[in-house]
């Protein structure tokens, strides 16, 4: 997995509330077989016409915004399925970091085997970085996993919170696989006391 | 004396392989579901890593996404050929790694939520997970079940575990009885509404009450299945002697002794006295009225007998959201929900797909016709759930009234096969999620319960069914 530890890039707003992975990556792009190459889908429905021609107004299709490293969105970003393709296309696009007052539990999981960091803050500071983000390209955010913070263009610093574990892996990149292959004994053991509690499972 | 447990707690508890000090935690999994739609990347990892499924005879995969639901398809070929890739991708995943595996061609196919408990798989007090959100449906047995994305589909493969941190708990009670015409499909509809989408996040409910004792089986797992459209990372039910009773005999439930040894285990699964919520929620069973969807999200939720709501009747960012669904959906604050006029009638999905849900509908519909020009499907969600149907002469009925009988699968429910909504057209759906473009592209949905689709697929309108009753 791709390390994060700081990203200095363009935000882009995205102010909707409830954003589901539906809009993220609409299904007909699920019969890949692939993780990569999603990008360019990314928000499909949103994003271009049946004739597969932009529209406009879509903030991704912004020239301030084409570039978009950093997404800053409305409360429950990412409900509904489970896809992981959500966050592969997000990824696929270039943008390492959404920020939210609220993620769906599996999109929030699904972040972190991705390279992506999910950030959660109180209603005021997100509507403050919304802000931040609607001033267009000249408005670069620096988020710093390390310091968990993200400061704004106008140098304002905000503090956030991350699981100490999701922080480790993200900052190193870290596969989760090979971690949990490091307990084998114990889930060996785990498998030895449940034939014997749970036989019929 | 331990202190008291909520039931999350004990199935918890139960399966913890080992907890680092911040509370992270590595969680075995019993039973593992797969489809073809979010698992070639993980086995495709498996390769690449020189990997093997570690415990296959804990490994279940179905195809269900992506097939399609006409009667030819027993032809064996699928049109689309990406869908065939996938589906042959899995074919091929599960006889390389040696999973359980039910082809289209098995009669015991069909959505992997209907064929886990259908085939004794799914059973109380187990961990259960899949590569699908609705995985929630299996904790109607009183399982710890809930979806994972395709990495963690790998991981569990490859080491039998999830790596995870401890939810709240969240009760939900629903006390006293439903009235008549209200189903367990409205039950949680009227929840969602009540929490709101996001309402869940953070935690596993337990629902109880007497009025979902009072629920089958089958309207338990409708519960459960949308649990996940509330945020919630699980739903529960208690396992009592109706769970047992379904369990019994299937075929890969425990037989003889080993029955009697699991069902004694399975009567210590349900919440001590004075274990701890984090969140209790309350709504009375008669205060549930039979309810439908107007918007784009499962929290739009209200009474049949209601009108559709205005934007400003909202705060915050859902004041946007609701103009965004009011004009999505072509409707009008204002008017009735009960004129709203419907294209297409869709019963079937991991929410209503099962035989009560079927017979719920054909009770409505025995004599009587769809509305002229109406395009009405029937899509039941195994093939043994329709098997049955056909014996119990529902299949008549349904073909009867003018609907079509199709072959097991998600079919519109998803649209990511031949059956979906075109632009403009407007669905009374019994699915569980009516997002923008989740029927087809620029397609509506309204969620409602099978006997309410029925009622609109007589009446070409959203109807309150308990005028039919």
């Amino acid at each position: 997995m791709e390390k994060f530890q700081k990203l200095s890039g363009i935000a882009a707003p995205m102010p909707l509330v409830n954003i589901d992975t539906d809009m993220i990556i609409p299904k007909v792009f699920l019969k890949t077989i692939k993780r990569s190459g999603l990008g360019v889908n990314l928000f499909d429905e949103m994003r271009y016409d049946r004739q597969g021609n932009e529209i406009p107004d879509f903030v991704l299709n912004k020239p301030q915004y084409r570039d978009a490293q950093i997404l800053v969105a409305g409360d429950n970003f990412g409900c509904g399925s489970s896809r992981e393709h959500a966050p592969w296309a997000i990824a696929d696009f270039g943008i390492k970091c959404v920020i939210s007052t609220s993620f769906a539990d599996i999109f929030f999981n699904n972040c972190f085997k991705n390279g992506i960091l999910p950030i959660v803050l109180p209603q005021e500071q997100v509507d403050m970085l919304m802000k931040d983000a609607e001033k267009g390209a000249n408005a670069r955010m620096e988020v710093d996993l390390e310091e968990q913070t993200i400061t704004t263009s106008d140098g304002e610093v905000i503090k956030f919170d991350v699981d100490a574990f999701k922080k480790h892996c993200l900052l190193n990149g870290l596969d989760d696989i090979g971690l949990t292959m490091e307990k084998a004994t114990a889930i060996d053991a785990y498998e030895e006391r449940a034939k014997q509690s749970f036989p019929w499972a | 004396m331990t202190a008291p447990k909520t039931l999350y707690d004990k199935i918890w508890d139960a399966h913890v392989v080992s907890e680092d000090a911040d509370g992270t935690s590595l969680l075995y999994i019993d039973r593992h579901l797969v489809h073809e739609v979010t698992s070639p990347q993980a086995f495709e990892g498996l390769r690449m890593a020189g990997r093997q499924v570690r415990a296959p005879e804990k490994t279940i995969a179905v195809p269900d996404h992506n097939v399609p639901t006409t009667l030819d398809r027993a032809s064996g070929v699928i049109e689309n050929e990406e869908s065939r890739i996938q589906v042959e991708a899995l074919d091929k995943n599960a006889r390389d790694f040696g999973v359980h595996y039910y082809p289209v061609s098995d009669v015991r196919q069909g959505i992997v939520h209907i064929v886990g408990p259908e085939q004794g798989w799914t059973l109380p007090g187990m961990t259960v997970v899949c590569g699908d959100s609705h995985t929630a449906t299996h904790g109607a047995f009183g399982s710890l079940a809930h979806g994972i994305g395709t990495s963690e589909v790998e991981h569990v493969l490859a080491t039998q575990t999830l790596i995870q941190k401890k939810s709240k708990n969240m009760k939900v009670e629903i006390t006293g009885k439903l009235r008549p015409g209200v189903t367990a499909k409205d039950i949680t509809l009227s929840v969602i509404g009540a929490t709101g989408t996001a309402g869940g996040t953070g935690y596993v409910i337990e629902y109880c009450g007497e009025a979902i004792r009072d629920l089958s089986m089958e309207g338990r797992m409708t519960v459960c299945n949308m649990a996940i459209e509330g945020g919630a990372r699980a739903g529960l039910i208690a396992p009592d002697e109706k769970t047992f009773e379904y369990c019994k005999g299937r075929p890969h439930a425990p037989k003889g002794a080993a029955w009697e040894a699991a069902v004694a285990y399975w009567k210590t699964l349900f919440t001590d006295e004075g274990a701890h919520f984090d969140k209790v929620i309350t709504i009375a069973g008669e205060d549930i009225a039979p309810v439908v969807t107007w918007g784009t999200s499962p929290e739009d939720v209200l009474p049949i007998t209601a009108t559709v709501p205005a934007p400003e009747d909202f705060k915050g960012g859902k004041v946007e959201a609701a103009k965004r669904a009011l004009d999505y959906m072509g409707l009008t604050a204002g008017q009735k929900l009960t004129d709203i006029e419907i294209d297409t009638v869709f019963i079937g999905s991991c929410t209503n797909g099962r035989i009560e849900d079927l017979r719920a509908a054909a009770e409505i519909l025995k004599g009587k016709k769809v509305k002229d020009g109406m395009r009405a499907m029937v899509v039941p969600g195994s093939g043994l759930v329709r098997a049955q149907a056909e014996e119990e002469g529902l299949a008549d009925i349904f073909k009867d009234a003018g609907f079509e009988w199709r072959m097991a699968g998600c079919s519109m429910c998803l649209a990511m096969n031949p059956d979906q909504l075109a632009e403009g057209e407007r669905c009374a759906s019994t699915s569980n999620r009516n997002f923008e473009g989740r029927q087809g592209y620029k397609g509506r949905t309204h969620l409602v319960s099978p006997a309410m689709a029925a009622a609109a697929a007589i009446t070409g309108k959203l109807t309150d069914v308990r005028e039919m009753m």
